[in-house]
């Protein structure tokens, strides 16, 4: 299984001018954008809808074609919002990548299993919907090894990464929250687009 | 006495989209829109985003919205019952100036509506703090305009609820 915050790393150093799309684990302050991030100005963590950050990830990259857009989706996340795959896969968008990060768990209520962990087969249900290429991924050493093949490939791109559950207990109220919020990047973010 | 005819063509709404230089029309067929599908496959100017469940598309309007495109959402008003979530995190939340073209299941002017889909959707719709408008003949099609003009005065999510079926 990967770490949760070396694969952010390894996507981080190979994303270009890409911008990211981050909800839940790949989003949290500790191991997650922008503590591990590079280019905060093209991070955009998704939070207050559940599920929907492949669906904000297919709206940009529609609107910015010459742009890659990765997203970084959870298992969990995506099991609400599955018609996605195929919504996105539809569309057909070049520039999109969308990253799956498999713990098995819900791991920011405390890690009760998700449906489906450890059977349901990811990879195959993104071949099903219809993406263009896919990826699969159990260790650091593969990924570092093919994240250029994945960054190369034209999307619509699916990558399973089966990484290390980070369960969160500490209660809510206490729990450290980034600095950077979906309102920062919505405010930041169509100026950065437009003259980057 | 004049007359007339209560209808509301597809031409009509898609020339207002045209005139607000709307860019993607981010959609989920409802019984009261085929004519109009055919209409939008037609039109070089609009993309059309076909989404499997209506909750999709305020998420893929944020997107689109952020990336610098225009978009609007056509739905049923069984959908925006499904997108709650939807609406209120990345509509209302990020003051997402959102247009969201309604079909109007169960609306009528006439005796006694029973569709609970007409029955609950103006009041969730108050309850959210959503401004809508009714449009139900060619007459009433530019009131998407002042909708979008609303939208992107407030940059709040706003209704137009289409209280007809689209006339061939």
């Amino acid at each position: 299984m990967i770490d949760n915050q070396e694969a952010v790393k390894v996507i981080d150093a190979n994303r270009g001018d890409g911008v990211i799309i981050a909800t839940m684990n790949a989003n949290n302050v500790h191991f997650g954008l922008p503590t591990v991030t590079t280019k905060e100005n093209l991070d955009m963590p998704v939070s207050g809808a559940m599920g929907k950050a492949s669906n904000v990830g297919l709206g940009l990259a529609l609107a910015q074609p010459n742009r890659k857009v990765i997203v970084l989706d959870g298992d969990g996340s995506l099991l609400m919002n599955l018609g996605a795959m195929v919504t996105l896969a539809n569309k057909t968008p070049r520039n999109l990548c969308h990253m799956v990060f498999d713990n098995g768990v819900y791991a920011v209520t405390g890690g009760q299993p998700v449906p489906g962990s450890g059977r349901a087969d990811w990879e195959g249900m993104a071949k099903a919907a219809g993406y263009a290429a896919t990826f699969s991924f159990e260790n650091l050493e593969d990924l570092t090894t093919g994240i250029s093949d994945v960054m190369a490939a034209e999307g619509p791109v699916f990558v399973h990464l089966r990484v290390k559950p980070e369960i969160e207990n500490t209660p809510v109220q206490f729990r450290q929250r980034s600095s950077r919020t979906i309102h920062v990047a919505i405010r930041e973010m169509p100026a950065v687009l437009a003259n980057d | 006495m004049t007359t007339y005819e209560v209808v509301l063509h597809p031409a009509s709404v898609v020339e207002e989209l045209k005139k607000n230089n709307i860019t993607h029309v981010v959609w989920l067929p409802d019984s009261e829109t085929n004519f109009m599908y055919q209409l939008l496959t037609g039109e070089p100017s609009l993309d059309l985003v076909p989404v499997c469940r209506e909750g999709e598309t305020m998420a893929i309007a944020a997107g689109l919205w952020v990336g610098g495109a225009k978009p609007i959402v056509l739905i049923q008003n069984t959908g925006i019952f499904e997108s709650g979530d939807s609406i209120r995190g990345l509509g209302l939340d990020i003051n997402q100036p959102l247009v969201m073209l309604v079909g109007y299941r169960g609306w009528t002017r006439r005796g006694v509506t029973t569709d609970s889909a007409a029955v609950f959707i103006e009041h969730i719709l108050h309850t959210w703090g959503i401004n809508y408008y009714l449009i139900e003949t060619d007459e009433d099609a530019d009131r998407i305009s002042v909708a979008i003009a609303e939208a992107e005065r407030t940059q709040k999510p706003v209704a137009v609820l289409v209280g007809t079926e689209f006339g061939a």
